[in-house]
């Protein structure tokens, strides 16, 4: 549902990064975005393509490699990944404790490239 | 046509807001101002726990309301009644508050007068889990006719927050409402959560919960 602010800055760091390396037109943006949030994928695209209009990325391809949720048991330091619809309902499989986890992965917003010409 | 190029751009999205966030808390601690971020969705009870809370409290603090709204001004006209300084901030459509929207809010009051501000943000589970405000503590209410299921449907939302109000507990015996069941569900998402049982209608409960909010303010003032 915040899709258009997340936008919003994907695209200002985009043409930023398109006027540091000196490129007419980007073709593609690779995003990180934990499992966590609640982006829709399709919602972004139709944002950025909107918001791209007359700029170098006008076009360009969103594509999005979401990252898994990692928790760390906090009693014996176990890292487990786990679904999302899961996560209420954990145990840690080593030493079965139920309630006390860190979240390591899986709230992240990153751009972690992107292709122009 | 000219090769393609494939630029590292290793840049957090929300590195802006989040770095504002930080510098706004850093600014609020020097003043002695406790920003309190309360979220939840529509109907839960936001502006009836912020009506209670201020009679409880405006004996001895300093207090004043940022309310977070897309397009209407209901929410701050109740507050003022109460003599209690309020702001509107229309987000315009906006789901959610980030620190700028949250920051003109503060630029409206005065603010290192205040002793407490309590931004009610848009009524929502999912977009004001992502942003941060800058706020010191981050707290939502649900209400007992929402269900118990909700920390199942909103992870992120009862994972970030410092404490739960579960409101409305007037209603439990006209639902199926499992409050042990609730209690178990937010514990494994956010073990350290407080979990407060209210009824912004009878009053019950409310005292626990601003015994707390004292507890809270006098230790950020020490510390």
């Amino acid at each position: 549902m915040h899709e258009l602010a997340v936008t919003e800055k994907i695209l200002d760091i985009a043409i930023k990064h398109a006027k540091m390396n000196r490129v007419n037109k980007i073709r593609s943006i690779t995003l990180k975005i934990g499992e966590m949030s609640d982006i829709e994928n399709q919602w972004i695209q139709h944002y950025f393509d909107y918001l791209s209009k007359n700029t170098v990325a006008e076009g360009a391809v969103l594509k999005i490699e979401k990252t898994p949720i990692v928790l760390r048991c906090n009693q014996c330091r176990r890292e487990i990944e786990i679904a999302k619809d899961k996560l209420g309902d954990t145990a840690c499989p080593d030493c079965s404790s139920q309630k006390d986890f860190s979240i390591v992965s899986g709230r992240e917003y990153f751009i972690k490239e992107m292709e122009a010409e | 046509m000219d090769a393609i190029k494939l630029i590292e751009v290793k840049e957090d999205i929300l590195a802006d807001n989040d770095a504002a966030a930080r510098d706004l808390r850093k600014k609020l601690k020097v003043q002695k101002t406790l920003m309190i971020n309360l979220m939840a969705s529509p109907g839960a009870g936001k502006t009836s726990l912020l009506l209670q809370t201020t009679a409880a409290l405006k004996k001895d603090y300093r207090m004043a309301v940022i309310e977070a709204d897309i397009d209407s001004t209901v929410d701050a006209e109740k507050i003022a009644k109460t003599g209690i300084e309020s702001i509107q901030l229309r987000t315009g459509g906006f789901c959610h508050l980030d620190v700028a929207m949250v920051t003109k809010g503060l630029e409206a009051i005065d603010t290192p007068s205040m002793d407490l501000i309590f931004i009610e943000n848009v009524g929502n589970l999912v977009c004001p889990a992502e942003f941060d405000t800058g706020a010191e503590k981050d707290i939502m209410i649900l209400s007992v006719p929402e269900g118990d299921d909700k920390p199942l449907k909103y992870p992120l939302m009862f994972s970030k927050c410092h404490a739960l109000l579960v409101n409305k507990t007037d209603l439990i015996p006209f639902t199926d409402f499992n409050m042990a069941l609730l209690h178990e569900r937010v514990k494994k998402l956010n073990p350290g959560i407080r979990i407060f049982e209210v009824s912004c209608k009878t009053g019950e409960g409310i005292e626990a919960w601003t015994d707390w909010m004292k507890q809270v303010i006098d230790d950020f003032v020490k510390n």
